[in-house]
């Protein structure tokens, strides 16, 4: 073929001829404008409008912003300064720079003891040492007055590392926990840190004895074992049901109408060890929470329980079975049908009225679970369309393997039906964490919350735009980084179809 | 037979509430060693936190008072922020002893909510604010403006009733947060902005200009704001009720902070300071407290006219005259009954 080509041809170049300049006029930025912007009469005029918008746009904002005023006690300090440099109109930051960690961290105590070792030794010394100012017989009026008097010498950076060194610690280790779930070529066996995770964060955030989030994780581990070791003895529903009353037991009292005052087990056994090993740290409630740190604290606690959740309602949804059928429709569609602000003031206010007025039942725990559940029920439904999105072979392949349904569903039908639903995984997580933000209206204290709080004081009232715009900031960058997380999942996992 | 476990469950759980409720409020306070009162998530004067978070204003002030008189320690108090929504509720589920956020004592909440009112902290009363360019000085003279309103509050009904009483048209501009309502004021689209007048003149305070801007001389409702705890517990209310007009006898007796451990160090020429500061009589122990009890709260706090000009007086940003707020013998609404 190629010879007889050869012989009908009269000439054949045989090297290729170098790479020639363009023709004047077809390459670099004037011919991009001209290509681009100006290729036509409308199109040029268009250019220049939305030149003219851009341009108004930014002279309006830009000077605003970087002329903003950093260093002033209250805004009409800003005003001074501004009408001082001859200025129109300037962003007042200083708000920003002196409640930035307010707006972060909310009312969550300072490490007041540490921070005044390292940093104020001289003023703990003259104040008559740690004890005189921080011990039980200190008054609480002298010691705020202490405090103060230290914060606004030491500087807000130096409080942020060292005096939140718990809720920062607890941040790091949430990054260290979700990193092996996030990327898989880190080593698995992290993954036990991912399981412990949980319980060293609540000792790190509320503080009080470690003997609380210990004996609850081997409460969990320890029904667990139990319900191991019975099953292989005396079949799986024995096994499974021996776990459960081990775990009533440990959590509950199984035998409501007996008081042996013996049952639940954690809370005596708590008691034993508290008094007799009291290691933990300065317990702090709930109420002192706020900030970015409850979006953050709500959001992942929402994101992570309430994707295993949602993975099993959208399975029950689809069960034959219809008792689980049904119990997962109804769920699924009334927690969908009802808006996340009611379910938040049901959790608030509605739950006080079931509860006897002693239960000291946690608003942010409350706030958690009604997130979660309503969180999973969406995920459910985004789960649902990958299932349903996979063709019908597949399920039969898995069944003609002769699998069971769980070992069908864990190594063939999920892993498919999630990498399809990925984006609108993390579109209903962008979603929750966003709709943190609700809170504010049940009384917790979150970012905007947080502003009004700021406002209400007499330096700052009247401020708006700085507030907002640092805390619209802090969301941004936190759903960034998700969305961009997402859009990396998803091309590592494009193996198939595309 | 679901519904009759629901439903014993329910009853069983309420009977538990109600044995758990027996022991009272005075002693659930001192068990817990911290006070708990329902404050504002923030209005400016009335309740705010600092840098460090420590919560000051005159709502806040008249808790620290409290929690001086039962516990011996203002800063013994945790500040439950609430909304307007959750407030009655929380108070009503025990979540918070006592609710000191700019609540408007009404006869409805009163009676059908099962609260007690225990006297009057701060009588308000709704106004409205106009730019001096409107050239109006009367509110009567406002027919056919535009009102920057907040909806779902008393105000906005004692708006309609007052235009209508004055035969005058408005248009309503609804805005949900105070903070929205100063902006849209300031932006122009309402002509009007109208809210109790104590928050006029914090908001007024915070403009720019603030002299091209004027709070008409009309007042048209009644606002007292005053504390608020559960129906039932009678000594508990006594001992919120006297604590508020303990600062306001001291005012009128010429007790300060300064001067107050001065006066209880031995009895006066006036035998009803002595009975207040407990150097003569036992009224402390009458409500379950030590006799010198108001002494604390004074030391700690201030008497009532030192809480006002400190928070909200004329020489803070909220700028508020006296007005209704003085003491009888002034001219104004405040009176403590006798300490005897």
């Amino acid at each position: 073929m190629s010879e007889a080509h050869a012989h009908s041809v009269a000439y054949v170049r045989d090297a290729m001829l170098p790479e020639q300049a363009p023709p004047p006029g077809e390459t670099g930025a004037l011919h991009w404008l001209r290509a681009n912007l100006f290729s036509s009469i409308p199109n040029a005029l268009l250019t220049l409008i939305a030149l003219y918008f851009i341009w108004s746009l930014l002279a309006a904002i830009l000077p605003w912003t970087l002329n903003g005023i950093w260093d002033a006690g209250s805004l009409s300090e800003c005003r001074e300064i501004r009408n001082a440099r001859g200025i129109e109109s300037a962003a007042c930051w200083a708000v920003v720079n002196e409640r930035w960690l307010q707006l972060i961290f909310g009312f969550y105590p300072t490490d007041d003891r540490l921070l005044a070792s390292m940093f104020y030794s001289e003023g703990l010394a003259a104040a008559g040492g740690a004890e005189a100012v921080f011990g039980p017989g200190a008054s609480s009026t002298d010691r705020i007055a202490f405090v103060g008097q230290m914060k606004a010498e030491i500087g807000n950076l130096a409080i942020f590392f060292f005096g939140y060194w718990r809720p920062l610690l607890a941040l790091i280790l949430l990054v260290v926990a979700v990193a092996p779930i996030l990327y898989s070529s880190l080593p698995r066996k992290l993954l036990w840190f991912s399981l412990a995770f949980p319980f060293v964060a609540v000792f790190l955030l509320w503080g009080g004895t470690i003997w609380g989030p210990v004996l609850v994780a081997a409460g969990l581990v320890a029904s667990l074992l139990i319900a191991r070791v019975v099953a292989p003895a005396a079949g799986a529903l024995i096994g499974m049901l021996a776990g459960i009353v081990a775990f009533l037991a440990i959590f509950l009292n199984p035998l409501p109408f007996l008081d042996l005052g013996l049952f639940p087990l954690l809370p005596n056994v708590k008691a034993v060890l508290d008094a007799a090993m009291p290691i933990g740290l300065p317990a702090i409630e709930s109420a002192d929470f706020g900030g970015f740190m409850l979006a953050i604290i709500i959001g992942t606690s929402g994101i992570v329980l309430s994707l295993p959740l949602g993975i099993l309602l959208a399975l029950g949804r689809q069960s034959s079975m219809p008792l689980i059928k049904w119990i997962c429709v109804s769920f699924i569609e009334v927690i969908r049908g009802v808006p996340l602000i009611v379910w938040l003031f049901t959790a608030s206010l509605l739950l006080n009225y079931f509860l006897p007025p002693g239960t000291d039942f946690d608003l942010l725990l409350r706030v958690i679970i009604m997130v979660t559940l309503f969180a999973s029920a969406y995920i459910a439904e985004v789960v649902r369309g990958g299932l349903a999105a996979l063709p019908k072979g597949q399920y039969e392949a898995a069944d003609s393997l002769g699998l069971d349904y769980w070992k069908s569903m864990r190594l063939i039908v999920l892993p498919q039906a999630l990498k399809i639903s990925i984006p609108a995984i993390v579109n209903t997580f962008i979603g929750l964490f966003k709709d943190t933000t609700l809170v504010v209206f049940i009384g917790l204290r979150d970012p905007l919350g947080l502003t009004n709080a700021i406002r209400a004081t007499g330096e700052w009232n009247g401020i708006y735009w700085e507030l907002y715009i640092f805390v619209g900031l802090m969301f941004f960058v936190f759903c960034f980084f998700m969305s961009r997380y997402s859009m990396y999942l998803e091309r590592k996992l494009a193996t198939d179809r595309r | 037979m679901k519904k009759t476990v629901f439903l014993g469950t329910l009853a069983v759980a309420g009977l538990a509430a109600s044995i758990a409720s027996a022991q009272s409020t005075l002693e659930q306070v001192q068990g817990a060693g911290v006070l708990r009162c329902g404050s504002n998530e923030g209005l400016a004067g009335f309740a705010a936190p600092d840098a460090n978070g420590v919560w000051s204003g005159f709502d806040v002030s008249l808790c620290r008072a409290i929690a001086t008189a039962v516990l011996g320690d203002p800063q013994a108090v945790e500040f439950v922020p609430l909304t307007s929504q959750t407030r009655f509720t929380a108070l009503a589920a025990g979540e918070v002893d006592v609710l000191v956020r700019n609540s408007t004592w009404t006869f409805s909440r009163d009676t059908d909510l099962g609260l007690d009112f225990q006297g009057v902290n701060y009588y308000d009363g709704q106004g409205f604010m106009v730019s001096t360019s409107l050239g109006v000085a009367s509110a009567t003279e406002l027919d056919g403006a535009t009102v920057c309103i907040q909806t779902g509050t008393t105000t906005e009904l004692n708006l309609a009733d007052f235009f209508r009483v004055n035969n005058m048209s408005y248009e309503p501009v609804p805005v949900a947060t105070n903070a929205e309502g100063q902006q849209q004021y300031l932006a122009g689209a309402c002509d009007v902005y109208t809210t109790d007048v104590s928050g006029l003149a914090a908001s007024r305070a915070t403009f720019e200009n603030a002299s091209e801007h004027v709070i008409l001389p009309e007042i048209v409702s009644k606002e007292p704001l005053g504390p608020v705890v559960r129906h039932g517990d009678n000594l508990w209310g006594d001992i919120v009720y006297w604590t508020l007009h303990g600062l306001i006898a001291a005012e009128e007796y010429g007790i300060t902070s300064a001067n107050v451990r001065e006066l209880a160090s031995a009895p006066t020429d006036n035998p009803e300071i002595n009975r207040m500061l407990g150097t003569e009589g036992e009224l402390g122990a009458m409500i379950g407290l030590s006799n010198d009890w108001l002494v604390n709260v004074i030391a700690a706090v201030g008497n009532y006219g030192e809480i006002f000009e400190q928070n909200i007086g004329e020489n803070t940003p909220v700028g508020l005259a006296r007005g209704l707020n003085a003491q009888w013998t002034d001219g104004g609404l405040l009176y403590a009954p006798p300490f005897r």
